[in-house]
């Protein structure tokens, strides 16, 4: 659906983007990784037709960006970063004026509208002034704006930026739901956790340099991300921790207010076979858990250098 | 049903609903009719208590006298207004961070730009029409002939427009509105001022050149007088007064009665049409992107069908009608 071959961005001579590939199919949520400045709007505002690239190629849907922006246009929804909204406009009207600039007749809109609303959760703020809204209601009423004309791509600028955490939840919900409608979604983000549950594949940028790409297991495996098991225990975590040092695969322990931290390289046969030795050394033991290994530790371990091919 | 719809698009419907939703634009009609007020009010009271030796009664002339004041006033005004109001149109949604989600829409850069130079036309036409109620006065009195003040609003439409393409334009050049809004009047400046000084200022060289040549000719015009065509006040006193074309390109002690080269208003609208045509024509460039074509045969899966779209993208203005 997205496809870029070695574009690259110079602004005068600052290198935003150098040679970047990458393909997205279709219906894949793609999570847009890196810190601020690594070049995720430059690449993002170069796919919404809104910057030429200096060289390479960007294709959507195979119409090139440069060459076909009209048609590019017909098929994606962008959210930028920073965006504002028309004040004196109420919601509604905010969304007939994007529906009628996307040429959607008036009756069809005003079937649509309401439905959109739905979708973000805004019915009640119809007949409100779009500047009374909070911002993460103007940043469900954008994403709505995005999807007026059913676009089969959306390019998604930080959405949850600067977003509370029950507001980034809601956002997180309404995402997963056009995952389900099957849009093809490209997301950006420089925390990790907040994508890490819906997306399917992700893509590192650095210095304007993909240093990483794939599926989100892949990419784990390939960094060979040790898996974290939680102990909680009710005294006696010392002596754990030290006698777990001993065991095999384990890599580190680490102790902290919370528990026993265990980095631990072993299988699933291997870590069962751990809980029966730990359980033998009878120390009362509350829980024994794998921690979800979180793609922030995927993302700052390869954002360290360390990790570059 | 159809050619409203063509006519009102979306994007001149949300700027005459901002337009008109903001007090700052009702507040701006109130003082601009009441500086026009200002104006008709003091000369009526310099005509009628000030000047000894008139009649100090109102007639006719004064009437006549009146409207030629408050036609400067009127074009002053609008000389100070159309620039605020055009020159922020592109930069200020880019300032509002609106801008990039307008430009990701089908609407074409075309459509985009003339539409806010309409909306922005219109609500200056209806500022001037509110003025209307000032000239009551001066139809009282007569003196005037509704074609000179029909002939006088549609300039003023004119004027504006000229301003208002060139608001436009810089506001697609300058990424912020305050330099937008500076430069225009600069330019306004120049068309306004300069243009009426160098006009005077060559005047005088080319009468100076002609008495120590020795004879005056009498039978030729001077080129001097198309720099005035390039002033509005000077092709709006054309309008009014229909001998002043000739007096302008007439050297001072010379006389001729055939017409001059051309009327100045007409030499006016002639090249400030051009200088409106590339002010817009930038303006519509400069607010996307534009890539060079290279049409290649790997445009796309469906090149054919996209070449055949880009090719009634090319000068469209109207919006794609969905049928
Ligand atoms: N208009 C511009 N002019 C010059 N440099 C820019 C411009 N826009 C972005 N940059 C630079 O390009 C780099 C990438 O920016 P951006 O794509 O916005 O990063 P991200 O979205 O990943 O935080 C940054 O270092 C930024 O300073
Ligand atoms: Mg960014």
């Amino acid at each position: 659906m997205i496809e870029i071959r070695n574009l690259s961005k110079r602004y005068g001579n600052f290198h935003a983007l150098k040679e970047i590939n990458l393909e997205i199919g279709k219906g894949t949520v793609f999570g847009f990784v890196g810190p601020n400045g690594a070049g995720k709007s430059t690449t993002m505002s170069i796919l919404a037709t809104l910057m030429l690239p200096t060289s390479g190629v960007a294709k959507v849907d195979g119409y090139d960006v440069t060459q076909y922006p009209k048609e590019v246009r017909k098929r994606i929804g962008y959210m930028p970063d920073f965006f504002g909204v028309y004040d004196q406009l109420k919601a509604t009207e905010y969304l007939h004026f994007y529906g009628a600039s996307y040429g959607i007749p008036r009756t069809e809109r005003e079937q649509l509208i309401p439905q959109l609303l739905e979708l973000v959760n805004l019915s009640d703020k119809a007949d409100a002034y779009v500047d009374t809204l909070s911002r993460g209601m103007k940043q469900r009423l954008c994403l709505a704006r995005c999807l007026v004309h059913d676009p089969e791509v959306l390019i998604l600028d930080e959405p949850a930026s600067g977003l509370d955490p029950r507001a980034r939840i809601e956002m997180r919900e309404i995402l997963k739901e056009l995952k389900l409608m099957g849009k093809t979604i490209i997301i950006s983000s420089h925390i990790l956790p907040e994508l890490a549950e819906m997306v399917d594949e992700i893509g590192v940028i650095e210095h304007g340099e993909m240093i990483a790409q794939g599926k989100v297991a892949d990419i784990q495996n390939r960094l060979r991300v040790k898996k974290v098991i939680h102990i909680r225990t009710l005294e006696r975590e010392e002596e754990l921790a030290a006698k777990l040092r001993d065991e095999p695969h384990v890599s580190s322990v680490l102790t902290d207010n919370t528990g026993v931290h265990v980095h631990y390289s072993g299988d699933d046969v291997q870590q069962s076979a751990l809980l029966r030795q730990v359980i033998s050394w009878e120390i009362p033991i509350v829980s024994f858990q794998e921690a979800q290994s979180n793609l922030e530790d995927v993302f700052l371990e390869i954002t360290k250098g360390g990790a570059r091919e | 049903m159809n050619w409203t719809r063509r006519l009102i698009n979306p994007v001149i419907n949300k700027e005459f609903r901002l337009r008109m939703r903001s007090p700052r634009s009702m507040m701006s009609v109130l003082f601009y009719v009441l500086a026009l007020g200002v104006v008709a009010m003091g000369f009526i009271y310099l005509t009628l208590y000030l000047d000894q030796r008139s009649s100090q009664r109102f007639n006719a002339q004064a009437s006549q006298m009146m409207f030629y004041v408050l036609s400067f006033a009127q074009l002053i005004l609008i000389a100070f207004m159309a620039p605020a109001l055009t020159a922020g149109v592109v930069s200020s949604e880019r300032e509002k961070q609106t801008l990039s989600m307008l430009l990701t829409t089908q609407q074409s850069s075309t459509t985009i730009i003339l539409s806010k130079l309409a909306s922005a036309l219109s609500f200056m036409a209806l500022i001037v029409l509110a003025t209307l109620p000032v000239y009551s006065i001066v139809f009282l009195y007569g003196g005037i002939s509704p074609k000179q003040m029909v002939s006088v609003f549609l300039f003023y439409l004119f004027v504006m427009l000229l301003l208002g393409a060139l608001g436009v334009m810089f506001s697609t050049l300058f990424k912020r509105t305050i330099i937008a809004v500076i430069v225009t009047y600069g330019t306004g400046l120049i068309i306004f001022l300069v243009t009426g000084l160098l006009y005077l200022f060559c005047m005088g060289i080319a009468q100076q050149n002609m008495y120590s040549s020795g004879q005056p000719a009498p039978g030729t015009y001077s080129w001097v007088g198309y720099l005035l065509g390039l002033n509005p006040a000077g092709a709006m006193v054309s309008l009014l007064n229909p001998t002043f074309s000739r007096d302008a390109f007439l050297m001072y002690g010379g006389s001729l009665n055939s017409e001059p080269p051309i009327q100045l208003w007409l030499e006016f609208v002639l090249v400030y049409s051009v200088v409106i045509v590339l002010a817009l024509l930038i303006a519509i460039r400069n607010i996307r992107p534009v890539a060079r074509r290279k049409r290649k045969k790997d445009g796309g899966p469906k090149a054919g069908q996209a070449a055949e779209q880009a090719q009634q993208e090319v000068g469209q203005a109207e919006q794609p009608s969905q049928s």
